[in-house]
């Protein structure tokens, strides 16, 4: 298991957990960032960070502080 | 349905749903759906209003009522609600919908009817909002938005199937082309003429409440409504490629500011020296008409003289307005809170509190209230108290007056960057250095906080349509239009009858120059005489009102009546105090209705108090510190 934030630009990865406060944990996982969900990291904003995310098709940009609390999957890690 | 009924899947039968709140007829619907899936574009379609859409989420940030007859139901009223994810509420906007949909909002009456619209180019989240609010119990229509992309996009979705998991109808709409509109008629006529919770069937959701088991659910719906979800814009993806670049992306971002000025200045100036001069002419004409006396002074030196001015700076406050419809239309407004996300953060701020700083070039009262989508509640105090700082369209007028009287219009970037839109552009970035240092003050002391998250959805691109602009532009202008024709004229005849009494008496010994001349010992240190104190106090009630005040007292000035405006000014000011008048109008305080808001917004006197003592003490020392530095620059 890595960090989001830990991944490359153009990687894909499954969202294992969020290791985040309750509140904006639960916001997050609305917005599609639960469990089993297939995010891929689509690119860095000009000055490195945030970044933006594609998940379930929508884009969503987190600062690295925030990324770095959400457990990945990547594919090479299988399961 | 039979794989569900597990306890594993956390999916539960509900055979009877819970009962609705109101057993007569559907009197009141609510619009709900996730951020910018259309539903305000739907309103404007059923109602036949103008609520403000735009493509990034968050741009309703209350709810707000219209009568549906748009569709020829005007018994019924329809209620659009911010957007939100989940019933869960997160920021001050998504509370707002929830307790609307659960009937706790005071003045405000419980819905009796759902249309959740939802985005079909992203069923598969959307859907999950679907499980919460189809549990209130209400009578619902499910909306498929922009089902007309959806398809030319190769996307799929068998809504007979859709209808039959859900339990309730589900139709396939486009809000912005107005197709499909029907199925809410049908909807609303059969639910108001045989009241009922739900049609007879059998609706599973998720017993457990959580984002998890509603993403399950709502993941095996769309597998099986065989939904296919549509390639996603391949616009987006190359245009991003460019304007959220490394390098490219700042440079286009700082092109489109400089852009906006020029073309202000390049297009606008002139459409307003020709409106000036029609005006002007008119009004000489019915002065001739009415011939010498009170009655013309009255009304053309005193009301057309003062109103005109104002009145001619309409071509550039449209344009103005253009622009950040074009901005905000396109969905580039997401694209620069991301790139600002850098540069917010050293000041305790995020990128998200760019979205309502930039809205405020056009008017700080919407600006206000869009900070609702802001979560955290003192980074949103903060940016509610520095967002009066930003140059909204009302400085508009006085720094065109200002600078087309005392700056020469010399290139300095060949044609496309000339010396006036320079100074503008300063007077912008001078407002945004005032609000930028302003926050880091506030959030590294009275409203310190550790960092909040920062979440953003990009919505993808699309072409601003020629009808949402432009009714935004044409909103605008009648506001602006009205603001003239009641504010400003209602000054300017208190203005003129002061500068005439007592009667036959020069302007100097009428009861405004005994005003003016006892303030002007607090504001001649800023190279301002008593015409201009007069106008500041003035403007306290609108920014732009300042202009026709000063048009009006120079036109009752034997001396300069037959100048006009701006070569009166020229007369009276020197140009130490005309950067100086600017500079106090980019950090004064001057607008009661912005006051006002944010009183509403923060509920409390308090901080409107402070705003206002603030940013007046920080404008008196700016413009004394500029009018010192011109003159010893000029001597």
């Amino acid at each position: 298991m890595s960090a989001l934030s830990e991944l490359r630009v153009g990687t894909v990865a499954m969202v294992e957990s969020l290791d985040l406060p309750d509140e904006v944990g639960h916001h997050l996982m609305h917005m599609g960032f639960a469990p089993e969900a297939r995010v891929v990291v689509i690119r860095r904003a000009p000055a490195g960070d945030p970044t933006v995310y594609s998940i379930d098709g929508f884009e969503i940009a987190l600062r690295r502080e925030t990324a770095c609390h959400i457990r990945v999957r990547t594919a090479q890690e299988g399961s | 349905m039979s794989d569900c009924c597990s306890t594993d899947t956390g999916v539960a039968v509900l055979e009877a749903p819970s009962a609705p709140r109101t057993s007569g007829k559907i009197r009141t619907v609510a619009l709900v759906g996730p951020p910018n899936s259309g539903k305000s574009t739907l309103f404007n379609r059923l109602t036949g209003l103008r609520q403000k859409v735009a493509n990034y989420p968050g741009v309703t940030v209350e709810q707000h009522f219209g009568k549906m007859s748009g569709i020829g139901r005007s018994d019924l009223v329809l209620i659009d609600l911010p957007g939100i994810y989940s019933l869960d509420s997160y920021s001050e906007d998504a509370r707002v919908a929830v307790d609307v949909l659960h009937g706790n909002m005071p003045g405000t009456p419980a819905p009796d009817a759902v249309l959740l619209v939802l985005d079909s180019l992203h069923m598969r989240r959307q859907l999950m909002l679907a499980a919460p609010v189809l549990a209130l119990g209400l009578p619902t229509l499910v909306l498929l938005n922009m089902s007309d992309l959806m398809e030319s996009r190769g996307g799929e979705i068998d809504t007979l199937a859709l209808a039959q998991e859900l339990g309730v109808p589900v139709a396939k709409i486009s809000a912005t082309r107005g197709t499909g509109l029907d199925a809410v008629t049908q909807f609303l006529n059969r639910k108001s003429d045989a009241p009922q919770a739900r049609p007879a069937g059998r609706l599973e959701l998720p017993v457990v409440g959580n984002a998890r088991s509603y993403r399950q659910w709502a993941t095996g719906i769309s597998s099986r409504t065989k939904y296919k979800a549509p390639l996603s814009s391949e616009w987006t993806k190359k245009l991003d490629g460019i304007l959220l670049h490394r390098i490219w992306g700042p440079l286009f971002f700082l092109f489109v500011v400089i852009a906006v000025f020029q073309v202000v200045f390049t297009i606008g100036q002139p459409l307003s020296n020709g409106l000036g001069a029609v005006l002007n002419a008119v009004g000489d004409k019915i002065g001739l008409l009415l011939g010498h006396g009170w009655v013309e002074s009255l009304l053309i030196n005193g009301i057309w003289r003062g109103v005109a001015s104002v009145l001619v700076f309409l071509p550039q406050i449209l344009l103005l307005f253009l622009f950040i419809g074009i901005l905000e239309d396109s969905g580039y407004l997401a694209r620069a809170a991301l790139i600002a996300d850098r540069v917010m953060r050293s000041i305790g701020l995020n990128g998200k509190a760019f979205i309502p700083l930039l809205s405020a070039y056009a008017c700080a009262v919407p600006a206000i209230m869009a900070t609702r989508t802001i979560e955290n509640k003192r980074d949103r105090f903060a940016t509610i108290l520095v967002t009066p700082f930003m140059t909204c369209s009302a400085r508009l007028p006085v720094y065109i007056l200002i600078i087309a009287a005392f700056i020469p219009n010399r290139p300095i970037l060949g044609d496309f960057f000339g010396m006036r839109a320079a100074v503008m552009l300063s007077l912008y970035v001078l407002g945004f250095l005032a609000a930028f240092g302003t926050a880091w003050l506030l959030k590294s002391s009275i409203l310190r906080t550790a960092s909040a998250p920062f979440i953003l959805e990009l919505p993808q691109y699309r072409m601003p349509t020629v009808r949402s602009v432009g009714m935004r532009v044409l909103d605008r202008g009648k506001v602006f239009l009205k603001q003239t024709g009641t504010i400003i004229l209602s000054v300017m005849v208190v203005l003129w009858g002061l500068s005439h009494f007592p009667f036959d008496t020069t302007l100097a010994k009428s009861a405004i120059g005994h005003i003016g001349m006892w303030i002007e010992p607090v504001i001649r240190p800023l190279g301002f005489n008593w015409k201009i104190g007069i106008g500041l106090l003035s403007s306290i009630a609108a920014r732009e009102v300042i202009v026709g005040t000063l048009g009006n007292l120079y036109s009752a000035d034997p001396a300069t009546r037959s100048l006009s405006l701006q070569a009166a000014l020229r007369h009276d000011l020197t140009l130490g105090g005309a950067m100086a008048l600017v500079v106090f109008f980019a950090f004064a305080m001057q607008c009661t209705s912005t006051l006002a808001i944010v009183k509403r917004e923060t509920n409390s006197w308090k901080w409107p108090a402070l705003q206002f003592a603030y940013m007046t003490g920080l404008a008196y020392v700016a413009a004394l510190a500029t009018n010192q530095i011109v003159l010893h620059l000029v001597h």
